[in-house]
């Protein structure tokens, strides 16, 4: 039970369920949750390793590292989020798509 | 005395003055003042100071055998050469003066003749591209260079002659000369190159040589003078090839004055007196009775014609075929004389007769009458009240033509006679020659006199015309004066005074070369013949003339004897004559008529068979052969391979620009995909 693939597999099911998340939400804010759900999934793998795969401090200070930039990110994504709706009156992201006329 | 540079300076003068003339006329003389014809007066007015500065030169140095030659190389091959260049000796000036007084006369005739013409500065032009030409001939001292002048005399004449071209006639009558030239040209060519070929010169004085050491000889020799006399044949209007000449009369008169009468045809015969060394004894029998023919058969056509010009052209055909003969028997001196005293007495009749005919032109015109020929001498009669300069000059004119004492006429006339009796003296076989000469000279008398009778005497046979008929002005008078003044014998006998015999300076300064041929007689033995010859051939010649102007008295001056009966009673002669002997019906009928169904057949052959099968086949082929192509590489390479490569990649655009959703969730997705693939790929 105690074992790194346990770990590594809590991670890459949380990495999964954010890809699909970011992959198949419409709404801008979902996208974003499915970015931290990635995020984290990456932070359960850095403490996992820390643990037991000998990463050892290093893995606290990135996951530490990554927490602060997902809040960052968050922030930034938000204002963006709030930005499109100003511009679109919309956040759902199929519809405020401009890369192809 | 003048150097030999001199002379060349001179000579060159004389020969491009006109040229100049006629360059400035052509391009420049509608806007010159009075249309130019200041320039070419002028310019042909110092030709004759030139000219007459060279005879008076030669009066000085008094030298029979002066010549002077100045070459310059144009076409320098090695082996094969030609040059261009000047022989100038005593024949050479005596013509030169003949051609440049001749002409600034007619220069000066037409002032009056050809105003408000439409084409005044072109008939100077032409007169100046004549005049240069024939100076060429004159001064040429190889066959080339003289080929080439005849043939620039050859379109010069074309040009004057159909000078009105708008009269279909004349433009008929200038293709007719020029296309009758062509004829003898292609002798006078094939003789050219025969003598090159033999000779390996076109130099006069190299192929006299060339030939006196043998390097031609026999038949060829014969050939090549029968193809040079082609030549002058066509030129001079000699049967068979006469029929141009009277033709040539729709040209303006004073172009008939200076070509058909004086110099141009000439050119025939000087021709012969230049090259008369070259021709072989079978040669000059055949000369001589071309000529002679010509003579007496030119003569009996002239009786008949009723057109001042034609009897004028005839008569001209006759005495040039006089010259001939006298270069056929050999005494070739006394037909350069006669050439010399014919082209001012003849010049002479012409202006008179331009004079008449400008006369009766303004006449008709008060009258409004545009139907009636003034020409036609029935329509004349009596004018010698009214013209007393035309009736006078052209009546000394005459006196000279038919051989009368104290004209120029008369010595030369009686020189041809000479020899003609002389050749027959020698070869009894060929006694009908001095019978041409002497017929000719009583017909040439006869219709000469009818001519003048029928024009100046007699009643007015169109009272009203007569009324407004007046002397033609001083510009019109002066040249027929001043050649009549020269129909004189005192000319030509200088400083001898004797009317009956031809000693002069004419006879000492220009002296017969001996020929080169082999079998001919030489100079002296044919001065001496013509020597012995010469009081039986004077009594002679004025028996005949006095007889035929005597018929010409009775029949149009007495009326003693009726010509229309006479006429009559040799129906057939008559006829024939008056249809010149209907040489240019049978010409058309046994030669042009064939030459053209043979032309058309030709033509028929290459139009209809072989350009429409042959050539037009190959079209055909090459059109379907291109259609097979043109659609493989258009429909197959092109629409296939081409347009396949740029449509295929189109096609697979169109395909892929789908998979640009511009939406990244789908990129994301793809990205995943891919990151799998890779995985699984790894993995096996």
């Amino acid at each position: 039970m105690d074992s790194l693939t346990n770990y590594l597999l809590v991670g890459a099911i949380l990495f999964s369920l954010g890809l699909y998340g970011v992959v198949t939400r419409r709404n801008g804010v979902a996208v974003l949750m499915g970015v931290e759900l990635i995020l984290n999934a990456a932070n359960v793998n850095f403490l996992a390793f820390a643990r037991f795969g000998g990463m050892n401090m290093a893995g606290h200070v990135y996951a530490l590292f990554v927490i602060v930039l997902a809040a960052a990110e968050a922030a930034v994504a938000l204002a963006i989020i709030i930005n499109i709706f100003n511009n679109f009156n919309t956040i759902n992201v199929d519809e405020v798509s401009e890369l192809r006329q | 005395m003048m150097t030999g540079n001199i002379i060349t300076d001179f000579s060159l003068l004389i020969l491009f003055l006109p040229l100049v003339a006629f360059t400035i006329n052509i391009f420049f003389g509608k806007r010159l003042p009075r249309q130019g014809d200041w320039v070419s007066v002028g310019a042909i007015l110092i030709t004759l100071i030139l000219s007459l500065s060279l005879l008076i030169n030669m009066f000085m140095n008094w030298d029979p055998n002066f010549s002077h030659e100045a070459t310059m190389s144009w076409i320098d091959l090695g082996a094969f050469k030609i040059e261009l260049g000047f022989w100038v000796d005593n024949i050479t000036i005596v013509m030169l003066v003949v051609v440049a007084l001749i002409s600034s006369m007619t220069h000066i005739f037409s002032l009056e003749y050809m105003k408000g013409d439409i084409r005044y500065n072109r008939y100077y032009a032409y007169l100046g591209l004549f005049t240069f030409s024939m100076n060429g001939i004159v001064l040429a001292n190889n066959l080339m260079s003289l080929y080439i002048f005849w043939e620039l005399v050859g379109v010069s004449s074309y040009l004057l002659i159909g000078h009105w071209f708008e009269k279909h006639s004349a433009a008929d009558a200038s293709k007719k000369a020029f296309l009758t030239n062509r004829v003898g040209d292609i002798g006078f060519f094939i003789g050219i190159m025969l003598m090159f070929t033999a000779v390996g010169t076109f130099n006069f004085q190299e192929l006299f040589t060339g030939v006196s050491q043998g390097m031609i000889g026999g038949t060829l020799l014969t050939l090549a003078g029968v193809g040079l006399f082609m030549g002058a044949v066509g030129k001079s209007s000699q049967f068979p090839l006469h029929i141009w000449l009277p033709d040539a009369m729709e040209g303006p008169t004073p172009v008939s004055a200076l070509m058909h009468a004086a110099t141009m045809v000439a050119a025939g015969v000087y021709l012969t007196v230049r090259l008369f060394p070259l021709f072989s004894p079978e040669a000059l029998t055949i000369i001589a009775y071309v000529g002679g023919f010509t003579a007496l058969f030119a003569a009996s056509i002239a009786i008949t014609q009723n057109d001042i010009k034609k009897v004028l052209a005839y008569s001209t055909v006759s005495q040039l075929g006089y010259m001939i003969l006298a270069v056929g028997v050999g005494n070739y001196i006394a037909a350069f004389f006669h050439l010399l005293t014919h082209a001012m007495f003849k010049a002479c009749l012409f202006y008179g007769s331009g004079s008449v005919i400008h006369a009766m032109h303004h006449s008709l015109h008060d009258l409004h009458d545009h139907d009636t020929d003034p020409q036609d001498m029935r329509n004349m009669g009596g004018f010698k009240s009214k013209m007393p300069i035309t009736n006078w000059t052209m009546t000394i004119a005459t006196l000279a033509i038919a051989g009368v004492p104290f004209f120029s006429g008369f010595l030369s006339k009686d020189a041809i006679l000479a020899g003609t009796l002389a050749f027959a003296q020698h070869h009894p076989q060929h006694f009908i020659l001095p019978v041409f000469g002497f017929g000719a000279a009583a017909i040439t008398a006869f219709y000469m006199f009818r001519l003048i009778f029928m024009t100046f005497h007699g009643e007015p046979k169109m009272p009203k015309v007569f009324e407004g008929i007046h002397e033609s002005p001083k510009v019109m008078t002066f040249p027929l004066v001043l050649l009549a003044g020269l129909s004189f014998f005192i000319f030509y006998t200088l400083p001898y005074f004797n009317p009956f015999s031809d000693h002069g300076w004419f006879t000492e300064l220009i002296k017969a070369t001996n020929s080169v041929a082999p079998g001919n007689p030489t100079a002296a033995e044919i001065y001496e013949g013509v020597h012995h010859a010469h009081y039986l051939a004077m009594g002679l010649s004025l028996v005949v003339a006095a007889l035929g102007i005597g018929l010409s008295y009775l029949m149009y001056m007495k009326q003693k004897l009726s010509a229309e009966t006479w006429a009559n009673k040799m129906g057939f002669l008559y006829k024939l004559s008056l249809n010149k002997y209907y040489f240019d019906e049978n010409y058309n009928r046994f030669l042009y008529q064939p030459f053209l169904k043979l032309s058309r057949a030709v033509a028929y052959v290459d139009w209809d068979l072989y350009d429409k099968y042959f050539i037009n086949g190959f079209g055909r082929v090459t059109n379907i052969l291109s259609r097979i192509t043109g659609r493989m590489d258009y429909d197959g390479l092109d629409q296939t391979l081409v347009d396949g490569v740029g449509r295929s990649a189109q096609g697979l655009g169109k395909q892929l620009k789908k998979v640009q959703t511009g939406r990244l969730q789908n990129y994301m997705l793809f990205a995943l995909i891919g990151v799998i693939v890779i995985l699984i790929i790894q993995a096996i």
